[in-house]
């Protein structure tokens, strides 16, 4: 199955494919609105590595590993692997109580904005993008999205 | 083969489902004394403080037992083992059979006993569906409730009734709040905290005896109250094992493949006492994750595999009226600490390794922090002042970061 990669030496650390996240899954129709909004209101859920004066920068986001330690220790069965690998959120089942986010050793398991309930990548399926964002709109190549097993 | 499992929480789930990545034939049958489906522990203090509801507790889809082939008899409790016959005589009058038996029976609530503490008409412990159900119809606003423990089962429980009654006092033996899962700082910050929300607390003291609707202390003080709840620790059930001269202590004893002393029969969860990595030596760690990996570390055994489970630590999330407190490890060594106003970090590093930490409103990305835990790697491997400020894979070398973000970790 597809999943999201990253390409290191070519991620300048721009940012931009955290506010494509938080774009597709804010559900506005133009990206500008989220002035205001971004980071307060709605969160990414990759995260970019490697501050202004760091020589590397590269994005984070679930891994969709074979691990699955935030499945495992989910106290609310709210985290589960689907049939196609995918990790995968029931917000409604979600209690936040964050063991999740103790769990995941990549960090890419996080609160969302409202802080009562967990979010994380999943690749875009979730919303109207359909594809990974982050992957489609990255200048550089330094996400990407591809089969590699 | 027949696999049978007693119990029917989060280590007999994953025992169902590490069998079944294994044998898809086999024959699973469920004994569960309680009587609802399979559903998160845990929830029960947010479905009282309406952070959920009956309808989304459930812990796994409703077709669970259905697509994982499972027999399951719920209300059905286990009442002994036949080791030699491979048979457990149950509550339906009934025997069942196995070759691979699994006990995860849990943990039953310690009500310390007190003069009068059977006099006292509505006291309830807080573990469980039903008691959650008897504690929901017990709640109104103007009634008075007593917590006996301020450990993590009795603060969640104040945070899932406080909204719904006049007033909650906690007590307890220990000097501060979750004695088991804080240090002092940690401790004072969030009792600090939930006293301005408006909990009491009388620490440092404990019933001495009991009329109706009071409670007299050590110390002489007296609380009254109509409701009584008594959450001051939990005892693992081991009696199935201890019964048939299985090796017991303050759990079934289990190795790192989660066999106990008796062949073919294997124990995950809350009953046991296990192997925890972090101080090297057997004890319970009654915890959700642990119970997980503990029940899917039997499951493989039982089907056959080769699995072992030897990097269990203590590991904790909690969070009261959104105040969230994350820890894992033990809490020895230097104290690394970064404090804010209602913020915390406490590491604690001993030998080139982090031991353990504790995290207070500052915790996005710990999982990181628990990795190195957990792994006991070397600190001078990694960019440690970088992980003091925030947790993150930058701190790692980047061979290390590649195998982690290669997704195969």
């Amino acid at each position: 199955m597809k999943r999201i990669y990253v390409n290191e030496q070519w991620c300048l650390g721009c940012h931009l494919c955290e506010y494509e996240c938080m774009y597709a899954n804010s559900g506005l129709d133009e990206m500008f609105k989220l002035k205001g909004k971004a980071g307060k209101d709605i969160l990414p859920r990759i995260y970019v590595e490697g501050g202004e004066k760091s020589p590397i920068h590269f994005a984070v986001n679930c891994r969709h590993c074979s691990g699955t330690a935030c499945v495992n220790g989910c106290i609310a069965g709210a985290l589960t692997k689907n049939d196609d690998g995918m990790v995968v959120i029931d917000k409604d089942k979600c209690v936040g109580c964050f063991t999740c986010v103790l769990l995941c050793p990549f960090g890419a398991i996080m609160p969302a904005a409202d802080g009562k309930a967990a979010q994380k990548c999943m690749l875009c399926t979730d919303n109207i993008k359909g594809e990974p964002n982050c992957v489609k709109y990255c200048p550089n190549n330094a996400i990407v999205y591809e089969e590699r097993e | 083969m027949k696999y049978l499992l007693i119990g029917n929480s989060t280590a007999a789930i994953a025992c169902i489902e590490a069998i079944r990545t294994l044998d898809k034939q086999g024959e699973i049958t469920v004994l569960s004394k309680e009587e609802q489906f399979c559903y998160g522990r845990p929830t029960i203090s947010y479905c009282l403080a309406g952070l959920t509801d009956r309808e989304h507790m459930n812990y796994r889809p409703l077709d669970f037992y259905e697509k994982m082939g499972v027999s399951v008899h719920l209300g059905v409790s286990a009442e002994s083992i036949d080791a030699d016959k491979k048979q457990v005589k149950a509550s339906d009058g009934k025997k069942y059979s196995y070759d691979k038996l699994l006990v995860s029976t849990g943990s039953r609530p310690f009500v310390p006993f007190a003069e009068g503490l059977d006099k006292v008409k509505n006291a309830f412990t807080f573990m469980s569906y039903d008691d959650m159900e008897a504690l929901d119809k017990a709640l109104s606003p103007e009634k008075e409730v007593v917590v006996i423990g301020a450990g993590l089962i009795g603060l969640k429980c104040v945070e899932g009734i406080f909204d719904r009654v006049k007033k909650v006092t906690v007590v307890d033996l220990a000097t501060r709040v979750m004695p088991s899962v804080t240090e002092e700082e940690s401790a004072a910050m969030i009792q600090s905290f939930l006293e301005k929300k408006g909990v009491e607390f009388v620490l440092g003291d404990c019933a001495a005896s009991y009329t109706e609707n009071s409670v007299t202390l050590k110390s002489g003080k007296t609380l009254s109250f109509d409701i009584l709840v008594t959450a001051a620790g939990v005892r693992a059930n081991t009696s199935l094992i201890a019964d048939i001269g299985g090796k017991v202590n303050r759990g079934i004893l289990v190795n790192t493949r989660q066999q106990t002393s008796i062949p073919d029969i294997y124990a995950a969860g809350d009953c046991t006492e296990g192997y925890d990595s972090s101080i090297g030596a057997d004890r319970v760690l009654a915890l959700m994750p642990n119970a997980y990996l503990q029940g899917k570390t039997a499951g493989l055994n039982m089907a056959g595999g080769d699995s072992e489970y030897k990097d269990a630590i203590p590991l904790n999330a909690v969070g009261f009226f959104g105040l969230h407190m994350l820890s894992a490890g033990v809490y020895e060594g230097e104290i690394i600490k970064v404090k804010d106003e209602n913020k915390l970090k406490l590491l604690f590093v001993k030998d080139n390794v982090l031991k353990g930490f504790i995290l207070i409103n500052d915790f996005l990305r710990a999982g990181i922090y628990t990795s190195l835990v957990r792994g006991k790697t070397p600190l001078d491997g990694v960019d440690f002042d970088m992980l003091v400020e925030a947790p993150q894979l930058l701190a790692f070398p980047a061979e290390a970061r590649a195998a982690k973000l290669s997704r195969r970790a």
